[in-house]
């Protein structure tokens, strides 16, 4: 089986954020990066799927120079291959133009799957992975706990509210969203790294995947971030005193009187 | 916040991106596994021994060598894994090191085709202990004084004597028994289970408390010829495997004070005394500014260490220089870090008071700080203040 993952550069969950002047992201400078966590899930899955079998796992990231990092530690933590869409013109786009761009470097692979992570701890959108399953005409499942072999494609057991599962039978290929959870990733071995150097990285630029750089990047988006703030600090609640029996009467007016629930 | 050890100097700029790669594999693996279970091992006394298969998984044992299913890594890769090891803990950092440095190292360097292929493939994995049978009772800085002796016999050796301080002694499948056979000493390799070959662990240890430490008997031991380790010729072969667990030690060091170093800013920003937080009191801030430069200071001298070594120039001296000053600097900085923790800093809830447990024995073994003193004095006049 042939497996595509896509993953994103994401700034460190605990990187300290400030927006940029023109408000419209965050400044990328001085802060450290990571691979996605949901896309270490997705990663893990596929290999899990290729070891089980055979075949290939090809890591693809859309991102500027510095995501070749976490191309690199997919390759050294057990994918065959990259492909990094690092082009200037596939830069600063929305959800829809980074799928164009994805699924015309997926269609090259010619993959049976295509997984993702549920959603980027940056901006949080989810919408690419469902966009680019449109795109390349496969179905989707989002949110798998669990990805299982059929004899006609692959069964997935969806995540609901409640810890309900919801189990779809989609035929393949198709585009899967991984949820965390749904394995135990494993670390980059000391060997996997080192091998991976001796792994393909392709850089392929609008025109090697015949498209045009209009449609791509900041220039085919359809959704513009115009500004970013940060939330204002909350001010300081109100601290009731007295008696334990005062505190609950005083508690109980401001419920009454604030939310009407009782 | 994510743990990232101190790096005041962006000594990170002085490695590759390979190495930077296995550094932060390794911290995760140390982050996720070691940090949430090693304070109650340490409690109890016991070897956390599930981690094992894990760390050959990762390949950290034996990283150093080529082939027999080792990764092969450069001197500082290596030395940088030490680093994140000792971060969690002394005890696991020095499992790594005699079954990587004093055990598959010595195989590999002076052992048959035979017994490479044997034993390294499944020490690499984890699948097989070793332990490092030098050190005896009252033979400690003095080893060339050693008792015991081995004898040839007509189908191999007989071995007679005890070891001391011998870490994973009671879990090790094999140990590399250092004897005296015609009064050269020469390195055995000695199967668990062998007829009268016995362990036993030491207890009652303030230290390494987390590792295990054994006393190993040996009464009678026939041996066949094969156990012989046929490169070793000497006092120097066993030296030449302290050699490459120092560097280690060297590197492994910076881990333990970058982790009391973390420990001690985090709690000083955070504990209100006087209406503010003690890290803005002069006194604890000129305790953190002597720790972030002697840590620097010693992340600097094994960066350029183990560029040497890579380079075939590393000589003893230089390797004992770096594990003298590392380990008391790093043990200093316990010491330094456990005063700013003040009555916490005595409570296994925080790491400090372990790390500073641990360095005592790390202080000690691998050549105490004094006999590397001594070492350092050799080089510097020609003449030995021992032997």
């Amino acid at each position: 089986m042939k497996i595509v993952v896509c993953v994103k550069q994401v700034p460190d969950s605990d990187a300290a954020l400030a927006v940029n002047a023109d408000r419209t992201w965050i400044v990328d400078s001085g802060i450290n990066f990571e691979l996605n966590p949901y896309d270490r899930y997705a990663l893990e899955e596929a290999l899990r799927i290729k070891e089980a079998g055979e075949g290939e796992v090809v890591a693809v990231s859309l991102g500027p120079a510095r995501a070749a990092q976490v191309l690199k530690t997919c390759l050294a933590t057990g994918a065959d291959r990259a492909i990094h869409l690092k082009d200037e013109a596939f830069q600063g786009g929305d959800p829809w133009a980074n799928a164009q761009a994805l699924a015309a470097a997926i269609r090259t692979v010619e993959p049976d799957l295509v997984l993702c992570g549920f959603q980027a701890n940056d901006d949080t959108l989810a919408q690419t992975p469902v966009l680019l399953a449109e795109m390349l005409g496969m179905p989707h499942a989002t949110g798998a706990m669990k990805i299982e072999k059929t004899d006609t494609g692959v069964r997935v057991a969806r995540e609901l509210e409640a810890d309900r599962r919801e189990v779809v039978d989609l035929p393949l290929p198709a585009v899967i969203t991984v949820q965390t959870g749904i394995n135990e990733p494993r670390y980059a071995s000391i060997k996997g790294i080192m091998a991976a150097k001796r792994k393909e990285m392709k850089t392929p630029g609008p025109a090697d995947l015949g498209i045009d750089p209009s449609q791509v990047g900041a220039a085919g988006s359809r959704l513009r971030f115009f500004d970013l703030a940060v939330p204002p600090k909350k001010e300081g609640g109100e601290v009731l005193t007295g008696s334990t029996e005062e505190i609950a009467v005083a508690l109980v007016k401001r419920i009454r009187e604030n939310t009407g629930v009782l | 916040m994510a743990y990232k050890g101190a790096d005041f100097y962006l000594s990170d700029e002085l490695f590759t991106e390979e190495e930077i790669l296995i550094r932060d594999s390794v911290r995760q693996f140390v982050t996720d596994q070691i940090m949430p279970i090693i304070a109650k091992h340490n409690r109890e006394g016991t070897f956390p021994a599930h981690l094992v298969p894990g760390l050959g998984e990762l390949g950290l044992l034996g990283a150093s060598l080529e082939g027999y299913g080792c990764a092969g890594v450069s001197a500082t890769a290596y030395g940088l894994m030490m680093v994140e090891l000792e971060r969690g803990d002394s005890g696991i950092r020095s499992f790594v090191s005699v079954q990587g440095a004093l055990c598959m190292y010595p195989i590999y360097r002076f052992g048959s085709e035979e017994q490479k292929q044997h034993y390294l493939p499944d020490m690499a994995k984890g699948e097989a202990i070793g332990s490092f049978g030098l050190t005896e009772a009252d033979f400690g800085s003095n080893p060339g004084g050693m008792r015991t002796r081995a004898e040839k016999t007509a189908g191999g050796y007989l071995l007679n004597g005890s070891k001391s301080w011998i870490t994973n002694g009671t879990i090790a499948d094999v140990s590399i028994i250092w004897a005296k056979l015609d009064g050269v000493i020469r390195g055995f390799l000695v199967d668990k289970g062998t007829k009268g070959f016995s362990a036993q662990d030491i207890k009652g240890k303030f230290s390494l408390r987390a590792s295990v430490t054994s006393e190993l008997l040996l009464e009678n031991v026939e041996v066949p010829e094969t156990a012989l380790l046929p490169g070793t010729e000497g006092l120097k072969s066993a030296l030449s495997c302290l050699n490459q667990a120092r560097y280690g030690v060297a590197w492994g060091a910076i881990g333990a004070a970058q982790a009391v170093f973390d420990e001690a800013v985090r709690y000083a920003q955070g504990r209100v005394q006087f209406g503010r937080p003690i890290a803005g009191f002069q006194l604890q801030q000129a305790k953190m500014a002597e720790m972030l430069t002697e840590i620097t200071k010693a992340q600097l001298l094994c960066a350029r260490l183990g560029r040497l070594k890579e380079a075939g120039k590393a000589t003893p001296a230089m390797v004992s220089l770096a594990k003298r000053n590392n380990v008391a600097m790093a043990l200093d900085a316990a010491r330094t870090a456990r005063d700013i923790l003040g009555a916490v800093g005595i409570m296994d809830e925080y790491q400090t008071f372990r790390h500073m447990c641990n360095l005592e024995s790390v202080k000690t073994y691998e050549g105490t700080h004094d006999i590397h003193t001594l070492i350092l004095g050799q080089a510097i006049t020609g003449l030995d203040a021992f032997e």
